[in-house]
């Protein structure tokens, strides 16, 4: 914190959105989320013996969210942007349940979807049919539902026959188009969204554009972290700027996205906005 | 199209809520944990079946060489056991032999499978919040399907063996079954330790190589010398592999002794595998 104190920011625009209680689609109170981890990419039982003799320690403890309360309403867009390790991956996983908070509460009302990595495609050697099959039922659909949304889903990706070839004949764009497909695909009420509108070409990310505001016009909440600015100015309505773990402004989208492009020290160019 | 107030008085949005809150004593709620993993049991049938799907188990020849490879296995095994022993060969003792060793087969590969399952599905891990507990387990029921061909490839040896065929050759069903859930209970504690040790499974092929050779697969208990016999209890898959011979092989019904401590087993290594990956789930995301 002291580093944004340091900066010329005017003061934190904390405001409480003017809805009841029941209208929040996600509600965030004093979380706080420390998890422990290696160093070491891929640790090792030969590794942990060689330590051992040396006596080093490797696990770390983390603190990647600190007291961090906020509440979103139904249909609104809220935009997370902050710098590499801000916690905004790990604040997103927390909503989806992925990681259990250490401290705090959670409250999410709907059916969620998440692309928070590219979790379909997991099986490399299964087709991408079958990977859309497996992440659906992992998320918790029915194969009925499945079989329903199969077609749309393999029709936005736009990939023809490579639908059923192994997925590791896939190139990154393809795999990157088909998990963004499944997770707008399925009809969520709340959409969790990390860094996927960097995905596919040009003409791609401008069909995914579409598609989120055509959510967010059906009443879907969408949670994005981006570090496309541009991209969360369009489409966010609010925007929570994270800094080490702690929420360091929220707001109107270009307030904050101005107060933290004063913060990084960056110029107006399509450049930056584009990608900081 | 709909309004959000619309939706909401409508209780759309109330038909699905999740509270996040930390955990206690390092577990989830349990009762909801199990009725999240029941409800997502597609999902390991499923895996487990596209699995079997992508290593081309669904074609004419995927099929035989199921059936041909443990079978190769097994003459293998026999035509050395007949060699060390010096022994003409008999189908009971290769009866014997090939019950056994498909059994053992169907524990070892769920544990060497299951232990590659948590990193294998790292992607999905990070991506989806659902019972990981679901990757073991489907690596358990791949096996239990690769394994069921065989019985087919033993049924032919036991009748040619001129083995009898009685009514006790059913208590194979819950001793097998016994079978599959110490395997379930070992392959869900190897596949969180797999997380934290990445060469596990590099120990593990040996491993499981020697309790191939400690087990009643290539002997039978009636070959130990009195005063071993009773380091033979140190092996929890002793008491279901001889139970088996019993009523499979001979069609004699097993001791009560080996079934309850065949079941005994099972239980232990679910409750302690099981509460053991549980109680590590949550760190998966952040360690893979």
């Amino acid at each position: 914190m002291s580093l944004l104190s340091a900066s010329s920011n005017p003061a934190p625009a904390i405001a409480e959105p003017p809805v009841p209680a029941t209208d929040w689609a996600v509600k965030v109170e004093h979380l706080v989320l420390t998890y422990k981890t290696t160093i070491e990419k891929k640790p090792t039982f030969k590794k942990a013996l060689v330590r051992l003799g040396r006596r080093q320690r490797i696990v770390r403890e983390i603190q990647a969210v600190r007291d961090v309360s906020f509440e979103t309403p139904h249909g609104a867009v809220l935009g997370i942007i902050g710098v590499n390790g801000a916690g905004k991956s790990t604040l997103m996983r927390t909503v989806a349940g992925i990681l259990p908070p250490t401290s705090g509460r959670i409250e999410v009302h709907g059916r969620v979807s998440t692309l928070l990595a590219l979790g379909v495609g997991f099986k490399g050697d299964m087709s991408g049919r079958e990977n859309v099959v497996l992440g659906g039922l992992a998320a918790g659909l029915t194969k009925e539902q499945l079989a329903q949304k199969y077609d749309e889903i393999a029709e936005f990706a736009e990939l023809g026959d490579f639908m059923d070839m192994p997925m590791r004949t896939y190139s990154s764009g393809m795999f990157g188009r088909l998990a963004f497909s499944v997770a707008v695909n399925m009809e969520p009420d709340i959409l969790l969204i990390d860094e996927a509108l960097s995905v596919g070409d040009a003409r791609f990310r401008e069909k995914s554009f579409e598609k989120m505001r055509e959510l967010c016009s059906s009443s879907s909440t969408i949670l994005l972290v981006s570090h496309g600015l541009n991209a969360i100015r369009k489409l966010a309505d609010e925007v929570l700027w994270l800094h080490q773990g702690e929420i360091a402004m929220r707001g109107e989208a270009t307030e904050v996205i101005q107060a933290y492009k004063r913060f990084l020290d960056v110029r107006e160019s399509d450049i930056a906005d584009d990608d900081v | 199209m709909s309004t959000i107030a619309e939706r909401r008085d409508a209780g759309e949005f109330a038909s699905e809520v999740h509270v996040y809150e930390p955990h206690k004593v390092g577990l989830p709620p349990l009762g909801a944990y199990l009725t999240q993993l029941w409800g997502r049991r597609e999902f390991a049938v499923e895996l487990a079946r596209s699995d079997l799907r992508s290593k081309h188990y669904n074609t004419a020849f995927g099929q035989i060489w199921l059936i041909l490879n443990p079978l190769l296995l097994g003459l293998v095994y026999f035509a050395l056991v007949q060699i060390i022993g010096r022994r003409g060969g008999s189908m009971a003792a290769l009866a014997h032999l090939l019950l056994a060793l498909f059994t053992f087969r169907l524990v070892s590969t769920s544990i060497s499978q299951g232990a590659r399952s948590v990193v294998g599905g790292g992607r999905l891990i990070l991506n989806t919040a659902f019972p990981r507990t679901l990757l073991p387990l489907s690596s358990v029921l791949t096996c239990f399907m690769l394994f069921l061909p065989t019985l087919g490839v033993y049924a032919i040896v036991h009748v040619a063996a001129g083995l009898p065929v009685r009514p006790e050759i059913l208590w194979g069903i819950p001793i097998i079954a016994t079978m599959v859930v110490f395997a379930a209970g070992v392959a869900m504690f190897v596949a969180a330790v797999q997380v934290y040790f990445r060469d596990l499974t590099s120990f593990l092929r040996y491993m499981l190589r020697i309790w191939l050779y400690l087990s009643p697969i290539l002997w039978v208990a009636a070959q130990v010398p009195e005063k071993y016999k009773p380091l033979l209890y140190l092996n929890p898959l002793y008491p279901p592999l001889t139970a088996l011979s019993e009523a499979v092989n001979l069609g004699i019904t097993p001791p009560a002794r080996l079934l309850l401590l065949s079941f005994a087993w099972a239980v232990a290594a679910l409750v302690v595998g099981g509460l053991f990956f549980i109680s590590r789930e949550r760190e998966f995301a952040v360690r893979l």
